[in-house]
């Protein structure tokens, strides 16, 4: 049987004379968490848009769990969870109330829905926190219940943009548990963006660089590492070699990147 | 192969719930149930903070009062048997609402920024249900300050029709308006997308909308070339259907038939064009 659940083909976005992705070819099996890594404006949030049907391709394609990107979108958007990179839920209702909107919005049976609703609230240590209106909860708190709310419909591929920018270390180790544990239970496939190396390490297993809209390298960790240099060499050299080890300027997308982290930041406050 | 037969998971564990049954009514009952679901989740909101629905209450009152009781005192404005505080109550009806309505747009600009959007975009919600809701919830919030109008006018002495009719049909119309000019407000906030931009856009539309109608003033004192703008503007018909079901004497210039068919086609236009813009908000 087949176990690929996500597969890119030449998937390009340009943007004016802007190439943000460049004919991006990865396939993700069943089950893998797979990262995405790249300095800002490499495209990474590019990518996920795409395949989260928000931005249609300038050409090329992908499938996800047997659907055709470009085609059915809306067959897509069934089968796929997001956790956008700003935290998204409603500080203007109740955490429950914000699960109870997509639990309805995900076509989830009224009779099941109480019952997922407090499984994912036990599942994210949300539920005595549950009745309060969202805008009270901590940053680490919002990102669990954003992925609760992502959940609800047991998707097949889950996608994270930079799901722990702005969350302290503690919040940020809660979600990648919180990530392995999505795996073992759901056998959820997951897709993450991320520009931190150690969650890289810690979560995914296998990661491709990005760099200016294209793949530079793809593989596990440890074979990455290896590739790049010999015993003590850590993700973060792995980075600066396949990224060219410059900061990038002016790549269009950098500017607004930034700004959009630094509200996230600023959000939590 | 039916439609959702790749939901088989190798590993069993999450057994994927069944979809809809896809028939044209079981589509279009999910459709309304969809839109029903984003219109409860502003209503949660209001009930979670109503501030915002009592200091809107002050806008209006000043208009009925000072305006009002002025333009009533020195009986500038000609208009017929009907006392000007009476004429005029409608109008302010109306305008109040387009007030809350055509600033609804800044709500989707928050909305994208915080990524709100982006996740009622991913979900499998059609686009039309997302901004028929947003535009429904707007006149739910209309709803509430027809109440407070009610209110003031009761308090001033206009001459309120209290039919269950007549109230009905004003619920209708003023669910109808503030559906009509917040669809158009989310129309111009998916255009220029800034906040900035919005409220530069906002500001310059609202005062000809209100100004080039017959709410404050009847049509028949307008210089030509006006009254040819308040004829094609949705406000002007608004305020004749207002004018008709909220004053016991209260009549209608275009008849109530038409003032209903240009507030519904107007807004079904806006909404669809609405929904095929909503979705470039977050590109």
């Amino acid at each position: 049987m087949n176990t690929t659940v996500l597969s890119t083909q030449k998937l390009t976005r340009k943007f004016g004379d802007l190439t943000a992705v460049n004919q991006l070819d990865v396939t993700v099996e069943r089950g893998e968490v797979f990262g995405l890594l790249g300095p800002n404006g490499a495209g990474k949030t590019t990518v996920i848009k795409m395949l989260t049907t928000l931005l249609r391709p300038t050409s090329g394609g992908a499938e996800i769990a047997g659907f055709d990107l470009v085609r059915s979108p809306a067959e897509v958007r069934r089968v796929i969870g997001y956790v956008p990179q700003l935290l998204s839920a409603d500080g203007a209702l109740t955490g429950a109330e914000n699960l109870r909107v997509f639990a309805e919005l995900y076509d989830i049976p009224r009779a099941e829905r109480r019952a997922r609703i407090d499984d994912a609230l036990a599942f994210m240590d949300l539920g005595a926190a549950a009745d309060r209106l969202v805008r009270t909860y901590s940053g680490g708190m919002i990102r669990r219940l954003e992925i609760a709310q992502s959940m609800l419909h047991r998707p097949e591929v889950l996608f994270l943009d930079e799901p722990t920018v702005g969350l302290d270390p503690t919040a940020r180790r809660a979600v990648w548990e919180l990530v392995s544990q999505l795996r073992s239970t759901y056998g959820t496939t997951v897709f993450l963006t991320t520009h931190y190396m150690d969650e890289a390490d810690q979560l995914c297993d296998r990661i491709a660089f990005m760099h200016l809209g294209t793949v530079t390298a793809i593989g596990t960790p440890a074979a990455l590492k290896k590739s790049v240099g010999g015993t003590g060499t850590t993700l973060d050299d792995v980075f600066a070699y396949f990224t060219g080890g410059t900061l990038q300027e002016a790549e269009g997308g950098s500017y607004r990147d930034t700004v959009r982290t630094r509200r996230t930041a600023r959000r939590l406050g | 192969m039916t439609q959702y037969e790749h939901a088989a998971r190798p590993d069993g564990l999450a057994e994927r719930h069944p979809l809809p049954a896809l028939s044209p009514l079981a589509r279009l009952a999910r459709f309304f149930r969809r839109t029903l679901t984003i219109v409860t989740l502003e209503v949660r909101k209001l009930r979670h903070d109503s501030t915002e629905l009592v200091t809107r209450a002050i806008q209006p009152a000043l208009w009925l009062l000072v305006f009002g009781e002025v333009f009533t005192q020195i009986r500038a404005i000609p208009t017929g048997t009907t006392r000007y505080l009476d004429f005029m109550a409608p109008g302010i009806l109306a305008q109040s609402v387009l007030f809350i309505a055509i600033f609804y747009g800044i709500a989707i600009i928050w909305e994208r920024d915080l990524g709100i959007i982006h996740k009622l975009l991913v979900s499998p919600t059609p686009r039309t249900a997302l901004v028929l809701g947003k535009a429904l919830s707007a006149g739910v919030r209309g709803l509430a300050q027809a109440i407070i109008i009610y209110i003031l006018a009761l308090l001033l002495g206009v001459d309120v029709s209290w039919h269950p009719a007549s109230l009905l049909g004003v619920m209708l119309i003023v669910v109808l308006g503030s559906a009509l000019f917040s669809t158009f407000s989310l129309i111009i906030a998916c255009i220029v997308k800034t906040r900035e931009r919005f409220m530069g856009v906002g500001q310059v539309l609202t005062m000809p909308l209100f100004f080039a109608s017959n709410a404050i003033y009847p049509i028949a004192i307008m210089p030509a070339w006006l009254r040819a703008i308040a004829h094609v503007n949705p406000l002007t018909y608004e305020v004749d259907a207002l004018r008709a079901l909220m004053l016991t004497a209260g009549t209608s210039a275009f008849g109530l038939g038409l003032d209903f068919l240009v507030l519904t086609l107007s807004t079904a236009v806006l909404v669809i064009v609405g929904a095929m813009l909503y979705p470039t908000v977050v590109q």
